[in-house]
């Protein structure tokens, strides 16, 4: 009770004007400073006139104001005047919704940040008062119990869901390409997950095993005709490959030289792909990629010379939609393939290995690990299954090209496991039904993506810095559950 | 070998030779004064700051609409506007590196290793689509206020010249670089910068206010690179939203190269990477001019951790 009935004890009743105005002004001037180049003036080319500039001095004036406003309300609910901060919230939302600010995104930022001031005062008036802290602390050991006691069914309710889905109604052929394409993102994200959330490595050129398997097959599929089904181990097995080559040398570097040597890694790979004309057709890529078959039936409305297409050795009606399912379900299993493996990894000496290097290399060394060694079993392994996963890639796209495989995408994929928590799987999932799936949902913002993206990363790095889903079973217990509870 | 001398000695040769070494001298001046804030960033806190490329960008950015208004405002005698715009853009580009710091780096003190260049990534993509927002993604082409080059000799029909632009970034960059070295070694704020290079908590007891420290250094690094910024802007004239990202590698090579946490280092890389750089598209392919870049990073890191200028570094347990 006594650590509940703790924020009540701040007084309220100083508030510091004069130093809770500076600091709100500071902050405005500094905003100003940030915007007033690069914000402040839009340039833009004219053919003939060279460049000319647009002014928007304004929306950087608009911003400096209400920065100042929302910097005065943290202040005033941090030490207490939540109705200060109440008030504030109210005046940006109303600004918000009557006045006519110069842009649609000051408009839609300012009213929201205005609704977070007045849930914030909210939350503050709530936790100040006895009663309502004591209300606070009891939902919130609610909540976590049921959280706690349905966690385990989540996954298998998600598994449930997945598998149905293509058979639900309203699984139409964009509901489909957006299934197929987050699961891609969840392989790849599990994928890197092991290499970044168990065995600790940074990994920035993740894209680069990735686009290794999708060119594996366009090459062996295009110009040798082999079927997906064999290309998809052996792509593998190429990108592990890849992996172990990279990773022999260079695993030895500290933490962070690993990740921009790793990035290098990807970035020379984007331009091999570029320039070596002969074998990649370059920057054009490689179209008319096969897709791939079952037992050798194409998804083909009419089939070729001596071939039969799926839906006639099957007896039924054509329908393009059979192709999609198909590769949903392709992805849908190699994602849970990656997702076994690693969750049985975990248990293998050599999983516990990846997390004992991870939480400290030096008394590993001293316990008789190689660490080297084992960290090129993990980044092999996350490397096959980028090279799976780009199997997959280039058979569903039947096109691959360079500009697939640029660092932003890496950068994406380490933003869904940074975000979903490292090492959870269940993390990987729901932020890339987060990351993925709202920016296809919401196509008009699709330009402010990958800002969202960037302040993502960055606000969970400050602010819960073990991801979205921090819940992750410890693999190892030294006592069993529950033994060492206070009674 | 002996055929590479025998080309030399053709004359047209050496004067594509003194060509390229000229072009390879500006190319790396520019590389150093980037290379200077990832050394003395990862010097006192040991992190890479993965977004200082994209703060260069953003400096040339600055630099670019600061020259526009000179001309608008009809500042055209170039020394004078050049000036200017040099200290605007060295001013509000230290602002961005001030908040990154303040806002993404500083409350990651003490948080897992790798939380900081993580977030550092994050303000890389941030900084990258508000320029990009704001600025559209087309390329900024822009004429520079010096104009024409010198002559410096012709052979065979090959003229080997300097521009004055080229001229303009070599004499601010040493400029620079010494007034830097004389901050560093002589003055209050660098005998602290030391310091905390140092040992960070022991210098903290001896009444150094660490934070402010930091903050200073993250300060000057991005007032560096701002005229970084500039002199690209002005020598390639063309700037976009996208060019922090390979400058950023390319002078992150720089600083590992010459010994990371070391100020001649810095330069020294940023010179050799010039060099390869250069070199490598002149006499081999362009296409694969990053590539080189890269292969540098590698093999030094694998066989010289340490870089050329560089201390080892002892793990401490």
């Amino acid at each position: 009770m006594a650590v509940i009935s703790k924020p009540s004890a701040r007084t309220a009743a100083g508030f510091d004007w004069p130093a809770a105005l500076q600091d709100a002004g500071v902050t405005a001037l500094i905003a100003a400073a940030l915007g007033v180049f690069v914000i402040g003036f839009r340039t833009y080319d004219v053919s003939g006139l060279g460049l000319q500039f647009d002014y928007q001095l304004l929306d950087v004036l608009v911003a400096c104001v209400a920065i100042f406003l929302g910097r005065l309300a943290l202040i005033a609910a941090s030490s207490g005047w939540v109705v200060l901060t109440t008030i504030i919230g109210a005046v940006l939302v109303a600004a918000a919704l009557l006045l006519k600010l110069p842009s649609a995104f000051l408009t839609v930022i300012i009213g929201f940040v205005g609704a977070a001031l007045m849930l914030r005062a909210g939350w503050a008036g709530l936790r100040r008062s006895d009663a309502g802290g004591a209300a606070l602390a009891g939902a919130s050991i609610t909540i976590g119990h049921a959280t706690q006691r349905l966690f385990p069914w989540l996954g298998p309710a998600l598994l449930a869901f997945a598998v149905t889905l293509p058979f639900l109604p309203f699984a139409d052929q964009t509901v489909m390409d957006l299934a197929i394409l987050i699961l891609t993102y969840v392989m790849l994200g599990w994928g890197l997950n092991i290499v970044v959330g168990l065995a600790g490595l940074l990994d920035l050129g993740y894209v680069a095993f990735y686009a290794v398997g999708a060119y594996a097959y366009a090459i062996l599929a295009t110009h040798h005709g082999w079927s997906y089904w064999v290309c998809l181990p052996v792509a593998g097995i190429l990108a592990a490959m890849f992996g172990v080559l990279l990773g022999f040398p260079v695993l030895r570097l500290r933490g962070d030289y690993l990740a921009i040597v790793t990035l290098g890694f990807g970035e020379i790979v984007r331009i091999v792909l570029e320039n070596w004309v002969d074998l990649t057709e370059g920057p054009n890529g490689i179209n008319n990629i096969p897709g791939p078959t079952v037992l050798g039936h194409i998804f083909s409305s009419t089939a070729p010379e001596g071939k039969t297409t799926f839906h006639e050795w099957l007896g039924i009606e054509f329908s393009a939609n059979h192709r999609l399912i198909f590769l949903y379900f392709i992805v849908l299993a190699l994602a849970l393939v990656t997702n076994l493996v690693t969750l049985r990894l975990r248990r293998l000496p050599i999983g516990r290995a990846w997390e004992a290097l991870r939480e400290d290399e030096v008394a590993c060394k001293a316990l008789g690990i190689n660490p080297t060694n084992t960290k090129l079993t993990a980044f092999a392994i996350g490397a096959m299954f980028a090279g799976f996963a780009g199997t997959f890639f280039a058979a569903k796209q039947t096109a691959v090209s360079p500009q697939s495989f640029v660092f932003i995408e890496s950068a994406i994929i380490l933003a869904i496991v940074v975000l979903g928590g490292m090492g959870s799987q269940l993390g990987v999932v729901l932020a890339s039904v987060l990351l993925i799936g709202l920016p296809e949902w919401f196509r008009e913002l699709g330009q402010y993506r990958m800002l969202a993206f960037g302040l993502a990363m960055v606000l969970i790095m400050v602010f819960k810095p073990r991801g979205l889903v921090a819940h992750r079973d410890p693999t190892l217990r030294l006592h069993p559950a529950g033994a060492g509870k206070p009674p | 070998m002996d055929d590479f001398l025998q080309q030399l000695s053709h004359s047209s040769e050496l004067a594509k030779f003194i060509q390229l070494l000229i072009n390879a001298v500006t190319l790396g001046a520019i590389y150093g004064l980037i290379a200077i804030g990832y050394t003395m960033v990862y010097g006192i806190i040991g992190m890479i700051n993965f977004a200082h490329g994209d703060i260069f960008m953003v400096g040339s950015f600055i630099a670019l609409i600061c020259f526009m208004l000179c001309i608008m405002l009809g500042i055209g005698w170039a020394p004078l506007a050049i000036l200017l715009v040099l200290l605007i853009a060295m001013a509000f580009t230290a602002v961005y590196g001030w908040s990154v710091e303040r806002l993404a780096y500083r409350p990651l003190r003490g948080s897992f290793r790798l939380a900081p260049l993580i977030s550092a990534i994050g303000v890389s993509i941030v900084l990258q689509n508000v320029v990009q927002l704001s600025q559209g993604a087309r390329s900024k082409p822009h004429e520079a206020l010096i104009q024409g080059k010198m002559l410096l000799y012709e052979a065979d029909g090959f003229a080997v010249n300097v521009s004055y632009i080229q001229i303009m970034v070599v004499i601010v960059t040493v400029a620079l670089m010494a007034g830097f070295t004389l901050l560093i070694a002589r003055t209050p704020l660098g005998r602290q910068q030391r310091a905390c290079e140092q040992d960070m908590k022991m210098a903290a007891l001896l009444g150094v206010d660490v934070d402010r420290t930091i903050s200073l250094t993250f300060v000057m690094g991005a007032a560096l690179a701002a005229v970084a910024g500039m002199m690209f802007l002005m020598y390639y004239g063309v700037t976009d939203f996208f060019v922090g990202f390979l400058a950023g590698i390319k002078a992150f090579t720089a600083a590992v190269l010459g010994g990371i946490g070391s100020l001649p280092g810095a330069m020294l890389g940023g010179l050799l990477i010039g060099l390869v750089e250069a070199y490598w598209a002149g006499y081999f392919s362009s296409e694969y001019k990053e590539v080189a870049a890269f292969s540098v990073l590698v093999l030094v890191l694998i066989f010289r951790p340490t870089g050329l200028l560089g201390k080892p570094e002892i793990e401490k347990v």
